[in-house]
């Protein structure tokens, strides 16, 4: 729950979205659903489509009992949401899958400035350093980020090529 | 070589912020809530005057059973009963 957290939060609220009083039972759905299915979802690589596709349901059934309510055709909904909106997500969800991988301090510091939208001074407070040391941590922790990132991303070695 | 810059990772960090701690919390507590739904849902099946007191006004009954009659809770313990 804690890895797909915000990624079924975004696709709730970014992506669809839904006000916050739908989004939040949306998400509580979505959990619902993958605690009485966790046992069968032993495969990790095909947990993010499933909950990606359940959310995305939920959330379209969402809005087609808010459209019956308020008399929208449903055709208006069709091309909600973006796609591209989505696929960015996805790609967000994978940036912070690499994030995980980084020392905690760069995860915490990348977390709080791009996330959670807080402050160098804020940071640099909580943490006892200067704002300056905070701006060149995240410039050094990005660099780290991105190495990260690539790497997970990147195809496989030729075999001739694989270092061994 | 990559799409990948900086600001792209900085943008892509900041599309999925935390969801609200109390979303967060409420569905960690979903197994154990279940637990108790499914309890209630047995007793029910097996307590005939239970079940009536459900039926007949189930916030309330929750809540003699110690169970906040959060909406979400009432609607699938309602939804149970009718299925039963």
């Amino acid at each position: 729950m804690e890895r797909f957290s915000r990624y079924v939060y975004a696709i709730t609220i970014q992506g669809f979205r839904l006000p916050p009083h739908d989004a939040e039972d949306v998400f509580q759905d979505v959990f619902a659903r993958v605690y009485e299915r966790l046992d069968s979802l032993r495969d990790d690589d095909a947990v993010r489509p499933w909950i990606a596709q359940l959310t995305r349901r939920l959330c379209i059934d969402r809005l087609r009992t808010g459209s019956r309510e308020v008399g929208t055709d449903l055709e208006d909904l069709a091309d909600a949401p973006a796609d591209d909106v989505l696929t960015e997500l996805e790609e967000a969800f994978d940036v912070h899958e690499a994030l995980a991988e980084l020392p905690e301090n760069c995860q915490v510091i990348l977390d709080r400035f791009f996330a959670q939208d807080e402050s160098y001074r804020t940071i640099g407070d909580s943490l006892s350093l200067p704002a300056g040391t905070i701006a060149s941590r995240i410039s050094r922790c990005l660099d780290k980020l991105r190495m990260a990132f690539e790497g997970r991303n990147s195809p496989p070695l030729p075999s001739s090529e694989q270092v061994t | 070589m990559s799409n990948y810059d900086a600001e792209t990772l900085a943008r892509l960090i900041g599309m999925l912020p935390p969801a609200p701690v109390g979303w967060v919390q409420a569905a960690q507590e979903l197994p154990a809530a279940k637990a108790e739904i499914d309890q209630i849902v047995v007793r029910a099946q097996a307590d005939a005057e239970f079940r009536a007191a459900l039926l007949a006004d189930l916030e309330t009954a929750l809540q003699a059973e110690g169970i906040e009659p959060e909406p979400r809770v009432v609607d699938k313990v309602r939804r149970l009963l009718a299925d039963d």
